[in-house]
Protein backbone atom coordinates (compact mmCIF):
# COMPACT_ATOMS: atom_id res chain seq x y z
CA UNK A 1 0.00 0.00 0.00
CA UNK A 2 2.93 2.41 1.04
CA UNK A 3 4.27 1.75 -2.37
CA UNK A 4 1.49 2.11 -4.48
CA UNK A 5 0.96 5.68 -2.48
CA UNK A 6 4.73 7.05 -2.94
CA UNK A 7 4.21 5.46 -6.70
CA UNK A 8 1.09 7.64 -7.56
CA UNK A 9 2.78 10.87 -5.24
CA UNK A 10 5.80 10.68 -7.85
CA UNK A 11 3.64 10.58 -10.39
CA UNK A 12 1.11 13.91 -9.52
CA UNK A 13 4.84 15.33 -8.64
CA UNK A 14 5.64 14.82 -11.97
CA UNK A 15 2.33 15.54 -13.52
CA UNK A 16 2.49 18.58 -12.46
CA UNK A 17 6.51 19.08 -13.64
CA UNK A 18 5.42 18.58 -17.34
CA UNK A 19 2.75 20.23 -17.01
CA UNK A 20 4.30 23.94 -15.32
CA UNK A 21 6.94 23.57 -17.91
CA UNK A 22 4.54 23.60 -20.43
CA UNK A 23 6.63 20.17 -21.45
CA UNK A 24 2.66 18.97 -21.80
CA UNK A 25 2.20 21.42 -25.49
CA UNK A 26 3.73 20.23 -28.52
CA UNK A 27 4.17 23.45 -29.38
CA UNK A 28 7.10 23.90 -27.11
CA UNK A 29 8.27 20.55 -28.26
CA UNK A 30 8.56 21.18 -31.77
CA UNK A 31 9.71 24.66 -30.95
CA UNK A 32 12.69 23.40 -29.36
CA UNK A 33 13.24 21.23 -31.86
CA UNK A 34 13.20 23.45 -34.55
CA UNK A 35 16.81 24.87 -34.84
CA UNK A 36 16.04 26.31 -38.21
CA UNK A 37 12.89 28.15 -37.19
CA UNK A 38 11.71 30.52 -34.20
CA UNK A 39 13.94 28.53 -32.01
CA UNK A 40 12.28 28.15 -28.28
CA UNK A 41 14.70 26.78 -25.77
CA UNK A 42 12.28 26.30 -22.84
CA UNK A 43 13.00 22.32 -23.30
CA UNK A 44 16.08 22.86 -22.69
CA UNK A 45 15.97 24.79 -19.36
CA UNK A 46 13.17 22.04 -18.35
CA UNK A 47 16.36 19.20 -18.95
CA UNK A 48 18.75 21.28 -17.18
CA UNK A 49 16.54 22.02 -14.12
CA UNK A 50 15.56 18.46 -14.17
CA UNK A 51 19.37 17.03 -14.77
CA UNK A 52 20.55 18.75 -11.90
CA UNK A 53 18.57 17.50 -9.56
CA UNK A 54 19.13 13.73 -10.65
CA UNK A 55 22.81 14.44 -11.11
CA UNK A 56 23.32 15.39 -7.40
CA UNK A 57 20.36 13.27 -6.22
CA UNK A 58 21.20 9.85 -8.15
CA UNK A 59 24.53 9.20 -6.48
CA UNK A 60 23.35 9.96 -2.94
CA UNK A 61 20.44 7.53 -3.34
CA UNK A 62 22.28 4.83 -4.62
CA UNK A 63 25.11 4.62 -1.81
CA UNK A 64 22.25 3.42 0.30
CA UNK A 65 21.85 0.01 1.00
CA UNK A 66 18.61 -0.22 -0.48
CA UNK A 67 15.41 1.88 -1.29
CA UNK A 68 13.07 3.12 1.66
CA UNK A 69 10.01 1.33 0.65
CA UNK A 70 11.81 -2.01 -1.04
CA UNK A 71 14.07 -4.73 -0.59
CA UNK A 72 16.77 -3.50 -3.67
CA UNK A 73 17.32 -1.06 -6.49
CA UNK A 74 16.21 -2.54 -9.62
CA UNK A 75 18.35 -0.66 -12.08
CA UNK A 76 19.03 -0.94 -15.51
CA UNK A 77 21.57 -3.84 -16.60
CA UNK A 78 22.00 -3.30 -20.15
CA UNK A 79 25.06 -1.79 -20.82
CA UNK A 80 25.42 -2.47 -24.55
CA UNK A 81 25.16 -0.07 -27.53
CA UNK A 82 23.15 -2.13 -30.05
CA UNK A 83 21.19 -2.11 -32.88
CA UNK A 84 17.81 -2.14 -31.10
CA UNK A 85 18.95 1.03 -29.11
CA UNK A 86 19.61 2.99 -32.18
CA UNK A 87 17.04 1.74 -33.99
CA UNK A 88 14.70 2.58 -31.16
CA UNK A 89 16.20 6.33 -30.53
CA UNK A 90 15.80 6.60 -34.60
CA UNK A 91 11.81 5.55 -34.25
CA UNK A 92 10.74 7.16 -31.04
CA UNK A 93 12.97 10.42 -32.77
CA UNK A 94 10.79 10.51 -35.93
CA UNK A 95 7.84 10.17 -34.39
CA UNK A 96 8.78 12.67 -31.68
CA UNK A 97 9.85 15.53 -34.33
CA UNK A 98 6.36 14.63 -36.07
CA UNK A 99 4.37 15.38 -33.40
CA UNK A 100 5.76 16.93 -30.49
CA UNK A 101 4.70 13.89 -28.18
CA UNK A 102 6.75 11.55 -26.24
CA UNK A 103 5.10 9.17 -23.50
CA UNK A 104 5.30 11.16 -20.28
CA UNK A 105 3.38 14.48 -21.75
CA UNK A 106 1.37 12.41 -23.91
CA UNK A 107 -0.18 10.08 -21.01
CA UNK A 108 -0.46 13.71 -18.42
CA UNK A 109 -2.27 15.03 -21.41
CA UNK A 110 -4.84 12.85 -21.89
CA UNK A 111 -6.45 14.94 -18.17
CA UNK A 112 -7.08 17.97 -20.46
CA UNK A 113 -9.68 15.03 -22.55
CA UNK A 114 -8.65 15.68 -25.81
CA UNK A 115 -9.73 13.41 -28.40
CA UNK A 116 -6.60 14.07 -30.62
CA UNK A 117 -4.34 13.10 -27.21
CA UNK A 118 -6.39 10.01 -26.58
CA UNK A 119 -6.29 9.00 -30.18
CA UNK A 120 -1.97 9.63 -30.08
CA UNK A 121 -1.92 7.28 -26.61
CA UNK A 122 -4.15 4.55 -28.11
CA UNK A 123 -1.32 4.25 -31.00
CA UNK A 124 1.88 4.80 -28.93
CA UNK A 125 -0.02 1.59 -26.87
CA UNK A 126 -0.65 -0.01 -30.30
CA UNK A 127 3.06 0.84 -31.27
CA UNK A 128 4.62 -0.96 -28.04
CA UNK A 129 2.37 -4.14 -28.41
CA UNK A 130 3.37 -3.73 -32.01
CA UNK A 131 7.30 -4.02 -30.97
CA UNK A 132 6.74 -6.67 -28.51
CA UNK A 133 5.35 -9.34 -31.31
CA UNK A 134 7.93 -8.03 -33.65
CA UNK A 135 11.12 -7.73 -31.36
CA UNK A 136 11.81 -11.33 -30.94
CA UNK A 137 11.56 -12.47 -34.81
CA UNK A 138 14.34 -9.53 -35.54
CA UNK A 139 16.67 -10.03 -32.63
CA UNK A 140 17.29 -13.15 -31.35
CA UNK B 1 13.28 33.41 -31.18
CA UNK B 2 9.90 32.85 -29.48
CA UNK B 3 10.04 33.85 -25.62
CA UNK B 4 10.52 30.64 -23.72
CA UNK B 5 9.05 30.07 -20.17
CA UNK B 6 12.21 30.08 -18.21
CA UNK B 7 10.91 29.98 -14.51
CA UNK B 8 7.95 27.42 -15.58
CA UNK B 9 10.38 25.54 -17.30
CA UNK B 10 13.12 25.46 -14.67
CA UNK B 11 10.79 24.91 -11.60
CA UNK B 12 8.64 21.99 -13.83
CA UNK B 13 12.21 20.54 -14.86
CA UNK B 14 13.07 20.50 -11.22
CA UNK B 15 9.66 19.21 -10.27
CA UNK B 16 10.00 16.50 -12.67
CA UNK B 17 13.90 15.80 -11.95
CA UNK B 18 12.05 15.30 -7.85
CA UNK B 19 9.82 13.17 -8.74
CA UNK B 20 12.49 10.77 -9.94
CA UNK B 21 14.75 11.27 -7.52
CA UNK B 22 11.72 9.96 -4.97
CA UNK B 23 10.74 6.82 -6.95
CA UNK B 24 14.69 5.99 -6.59
CA UNK B 25 14.61 6.80 -3.08
CA UNK B 26 11.12 5.08 -1.63
CA UNK B 27 10.56 2.86 -4.83
CA UNK B 28 14.42 2.22 -6.51
CA UNK B 29 13.36 2.25 -9.43
CA UNK B 30 13.94 3.93 -12.43
CA UNK B 31 11.43 6.64 -13.62
CA UNK B 32 11.14 5.54 -17.44
CA UNK B 33 7.43 5.88 -18.05
CA UNK B 34 7.37 4.64 -21.45
CA UNK B 35 8.76 1.29 -19.89
CA UNK B 36 6.10 1.88 -17.03
CA UNK B 37 3.69 1.98 -19.86
CA UNK B 38 4.81 -1.17 -21.11
CA UNK B 39 4.48 -2.98 -17.85
CA UNK B 40 0.51 -1.44 -17.48
CA UNK B 41 -0.72 -2.50 -21.14
CA UNK B 42 0.68 -6.09 -20.47
CA UNK B 43 -0.23 -6.39 -17.02
CA UNK B 44 2.43 -7.28 -15.97
CA UNK B 45 1.62 -9.12 -12.50
CA UNK B 46 5.39 -10.40 -11.86
CA UNK B 47 7.30 -7.56 -11.61
CA UNK B 48 4.90 -4.30 -9.88
CA UNK B 49 1.60 -4.00 -11.62
CA UNK B 50 0.32 -2.08 -9.31
CA UNK B 51 3.37 1.07 -8.27
CA UNK B 52 3.21 1.46 -12.29
CA UNK B 53 -0.68 1.68 -12.85
CA UNK B 54 -0.49 4.53 -9.82
CA UNK B 55 2.35 6.02 -11.39
CA UNK B 56 1.03 6.28 -14.44
CA UNK B 57 -2.67 7.40 -12.69
CA UNK B 58 -0.60 9.84 -10.48
CA UNK B 59 0.76 11.49 -13.65
CA UNK B 60 -2.58 11.80 -15.03
CA UNK B 61 -4.22 13.49 -11.72
CA UNK B 62 -1.07 15.72 -11.22
CA UNK B 63 -2.48 17.46 -14.54
CA UNK B 64 -5.82 17.38 -13.45
CA UNK B 65 -4.47 19.34 -10.35
CA UNK B 66 -2.63 21.81 -12.42
CA UNK B 67 -6.60 22.26 -14.57
CA UNK B 68 -8.00 23.31 -11.17
CA UNK B 69 -5.50 25.28 -9.32
CA UNK B 70 -3.40 26.66 -11.69
CA UNK B 71 -5.44 26.94 -15.05
CA UNK B 72 -5.98 25.34 -18.39
CA UNK B 73 -3.82 22.63 -19.92
CA UNK B 74 -1.21 24.73 -22.05
CA UNK B 75 -1.83 21.77 -25.12
CA UNK B 76 -1.22 23.41 -29.18
CA UNK B 77 -1.66 19.89 -31.00
CA UNK B 78 1.08 19.86 -34.19
CA UNK B 79 -0.21 17.15 -35.53
CA UNK B 80 -3.78 15.68 -36.44
CA UNK B 81 -5.45 12.69 -38.44
CA UNK B 82 -3.26 9.80 -39.66
CA UNK B 83 -0.18 11.90 -38.81
CA UNK B 84 -0.75 11.66 -35.18
CA UNK B 85 -1.50 7.79 -35.82
CA UNK B 86 1.92 7.56 -37.54
CA UNK B 87 3.65 9.16 -34.74
CA UNK B 88 1.88 7.66 -31.87
CA UNK B 89 2.56 3.87 -33.56
CA UNK B 90 6.78 4.92 -33.82
CA UNK B 91 6.89 6.63 -30.39
CA UNK B 92 5.53 3.69 -29.34
CA UNK B 93 7.54 1.08 -31.42
CA UNK B 94 10.62 3.21 -30.89
CA UNK B 95 10.78 3.49 -26.76
CA UNK B 96 10.22 -0.40 -26.66
CA UNK B 97 12.99 -1.52 -29.11
CA UNK B 98 15.13 1.57 -27.71
CA UNK B 99 14.72 0.58 -24.10
CA UNK B 100 13.18 4.37 -23.26
CA UNK B 101 12.33 7.70 -24.06
CA UNK B 102 12.90 10.68 -22.89
CA UNK B 103 12.62 10.52 -18.67
CA UNK B 104 14.23 6.95 -18.71
CA UNK B 105 16.93 7.80 -21.18
CA UNK B 106 16.84 11.57 -21.13
CA UNK B 107 16.31 12.58 -17.44
CA UNK B 108 17.34 9.02 -15.34
CA UNK B 109 19.82 7.67 -17.47
CA UNK B 110 22.25 10.98 -18.35
CA UNK B 111 21.91 11.24 -13.89
CA UNK B 112 23.24 7.34 -14.29
CA UNK B 113 25.92 8.35 -16.36
CA UNK B 114 25.20 5.81 -18.37
CA UNK B 115 26.53 5.40 -21.67
CA UNK B 116 23.79 4.05 -23.49
CA UNK B 117 21.57 6.58 -22.36
CA UNK B 118 23.56 9.32 -23.70
CA UNK B 119 23.50 7.55 -26.87
CA UNK B 120 19.78 6.95 -27.09
CA UNK B 121 19.50 10.58 -25.57
CA UNK B 122 21.81 11.92 -28.30
CA UNK B 123 20.21 9.71 -31.06
CA UNK B 124 16.64 10.46 -30.52
CA UNK B 125 16.99 14.91 -30.08
CA UNK B 126 19.02 14.56 -33.42
CA UNK B 127 16.81 12.23 -35.50
CA UNK B 128 13.35 14.67 -33.94
CA UNK B 129 15.48 17.94 -35.09
CA UNK B 130 16.17 16.47 -38.70
CA UNK B 131 12.14 15.48 -39.08
CA UNK B 132 11.01 18.59 -37.99
CA UNK B 133 13.40 20.51 -40.15
CA UNK B 134 12.49 18.27 -42.96
CA UNK B 135 8.66 18.49 -42.48
CA UNK B 136 8.77 22.48 -41.56
CA UNK B 137 11.60 23.86 -43.88
CA UNK B 138 11.99 21.45 -46.61
CA UNK B 139 8.38 20.06 -47.26
CA UNK B 140 6.20 22.87 -46.69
Amino acid sequence: MKTILAALACGIVFGLGLSISEMINPARVIGFLDVAGEWDLTLMLVMGGALVVTLIGFPLITRRPKPVLAERFVLPTKTKIDSPLLSGGILFGIGWGLAGLCPGPALAGLASLSPQIMLFVAAMIAGQFIAIKVEPLIWK
Amino acid sequence: MIEPNVAGGLIGGGLIGLASVMMLLLLGRITGISGILTGVITFNHADGLPWRAAFIGGLILGAVLYQIFIGPLPIEMQAEGPLLIVAGLLVGIGTRLGSGCTSGHGVCGIARRSPRSITATVTFMAVAVITVYVTRHLLS
